[in-house]
């Protein structure tokens, strides 16, 4: 498709405007575009980071009532017991002021890692000393897995030497 | 010291070795975002938690001489305070990849830590209390990520760690939660751009989980024909899934860019072999050149020397001069600071030289 402004460049941005329920269509490629500028200016703003487009996500009025953030006004008061950030601070920085905030504002985080990340439990990486017993759980959930592989694979001295190694974990914990 | 010293002194000895995939790839990068328990994340901290995080970091290398992972590689670890340099000096540690422009914006309380080949840069309080960043020649992420993983146990070992079962490491943007990684790959697409694919190749990259940026990060154009791709999500997949992922579709641009170069010196050798060598006669004869020009023409001619067009240049030397031709760099290099049209000037000559001898 070719930008329909100057048939020159191939369309890269695609605008669909809604005014009035009357849907409008666009097609341009990245030069035309911000050209026209105007209410598209915001697609090339310098100020492109993270922090400000996640501001931004949580500051949209129309995400909130849909649920992004859940429809709560009572959590804009939420504050950290730890370091006093609000949630509505929250929304305007878009960063967290101390670890502790994540237990503070808890499950209303929930949507908004949802949405970035697609997930919102951690499954990775377990620290080797503050990790502890986390550690050593999620040795042995792997360790399940491979079980159950090495079973279907029919290779059950394997898997007798991966049941040996699950025991000796679990007295670990 | 000599010209030739203050080079070595500037460009960080990895950008020398070869690594896998270098023809298409300037190096592999491994970040992990780590902040410790009980103080505020960096922009919401005093100047005591700051320097509280500082302190803990410098104990923590000092007890690095007895640690058998780092003492392995034979390399010091050393901090390095940002108020400790000038504005030229902080500008270099950006554009070696050191640090992020952002760490340099508020050098009060901040700092890095770097070990003696510089393929380690720890920066400290910027916007977590800790990045541990891993640069590695070529396409080699699976070596970077052992490497940051030891280096993270050993920070580890003597800091409190904010952690959390369900969340994973707590970082000050949601974006980076979870594993906090980010591993990126810079790589070198001239073949695409020539062709005018890069941007078709590189846009499908964010609908499978993965961000394409200039060569300083966030919010920095191209230059050169180099892009940055690195993974997006940081939270649900482990480190392994994240980076066979980026792996993989990484070399399915490195596969396309190799077939691109492929073809075009099948069907437009004349002309590949015309835009190479006027890119290194310009290079090794210019009086007055600017950053983006050189940039260009070093692209062409390091993909000269990739498709086998110039053959009495090691294709190091460019990758070095890549560096070198900096702002920041430029001017440590020859010693003071200069106006745009010295460092034009001066560009030329370092360029000159360096492709001599």
């Amino acid at each position: 498709m070719w930008c329909e402004r100057c048939s020159e460049r191939p369309a890269t941005v695609h605008v669909t405007k809604i005014v009035n329920d009357q849907k409008t269509e666009m097609h341009l490629c990245e030069v035309c575009a911000q050209e026209t500028g105007g209410d598209l200016g915001f697609l090339f703003e310098q100020n492109f980071s993270f922090p400000n487009l996640l501001a931004g996500l949580l500051d949209s009025e129309s995400l909130f009532s849909t649920g992004v953030l859940g429809s709560s006004t009572l959590q804009q008061g939420v504050k950290c017991s730890s370091c006093g950030l609000t949630f509505s601070d929250f929304r305007q920085v878009g960063q967290l002021g101390c670890s502790e905030c994540y237990r503070g504002f808890g499950q209303s985080l929930d949507p908004l890692l949802k949405r970035i990340h697609g997930s919102t439990v951690h499954v990775g990486k377990v620290p080797r000393r503050t990790g502890g017993k986390v550690r050593v759980r999620k040795e042995i959930e792997e360790l399940r897995k491979k079980l159950q592989q090495a079973i279907s694979r029919e290779a059950y001295e394997e898997a007798a030497r991966i049941r040996d190694e699950i025991k000796a974990k679990e007295k670990e914990l | 010291m000599s010209l030739q010293d203050k080079k070595a002194q500037l460009i960080p000895a990895w950008i020398r070795s070869s690594g896998p995939e270098d023809g298409v790839v300037l190096s592999s990068r491994i970040r992990l975002a780590r902040n410790l328990k009980n103080i505020p994340f960096p922009h919401y901290a005093g100047e005591k938690a700051l320097e509280s995080v500082l302190d803990q970091v410098e104990r923590a290398i000092d007890l690095s001489g007895n640690k058998k992972n780092i003492r392995a590689q034979n390399q010091r670890l050393k901090l390095t305070r940002l108020d400790s340099l000038n504005q030229l000096e902080r500008l270099v540690l950006v554009e070696k990849h050191l640090v992020s422009p952002n760490l340099i914006n508020h050098p009060a309380h901040r700092g890095v830590v770097t070990n003696d080949d510089e393929t380690l840069a720890v920066m400290v309080n910027e916007e977590d209390h800790i990045r541990i960043q891993i640069l590695t020649p070529g396409l080699e992420l699976e070596g970077a990520w052992e490497t940051a993983n030891e280096i993270d146990d050993f920070f580890e070992a003597s800091l409190e760690y904010a952690f959390d079962e369900t969340r994973g490491f707590l970082t000050s943007c949601p974006t980076n939660l979870g594993t906090g990684l980010r591993a990126s790959v810079m790589v070198h697409l001239p073949g695409l751009v020539m062709v005018d694919q890069a941007k078709k190749v590189l846009s499908a990259l964010p609908q499978v989980g993965l961000n394409v940026r200039g060569i300083y990060g966030e919010g920095t154009e191209s230059k050169g024909n180099l892009f940055q791709i690195s993974n997006q999500v940081t939270l649900g997949q482990s480190e392994s899934d994240l980076i066979s992922n980026l792996l993989s579709l990484t070399k399915q641009v490195i596969d396309q860019e190799k077939a691109v170069r492929e073809a075009l010196l099948k069907e437009s050798k004349v002309q590949m072999e015309n835009r190479v060598h006027r890119a290194y006669g310009i290079l090794t004869q210019a009086r007055i050149i600017s950053s983006d020009e050189a940039m260009r023409l070093l692209s062409d001619v390091w993909l000269g020397i990739e498709c086998g067009l110039i053959t009495d240049l090691p294709a190091k030397k460019v990758k070095e001069l890549i560096l070198l031709i900096r702002i920041a760099i430029l001017q440590q290099l020859i010693g003071r600071e200069m106006t745009a049209e010295e460092r034009d000037y001066y560009r030329a000559a370092v360029i000159r030289d360096h492709l001599k001898g």
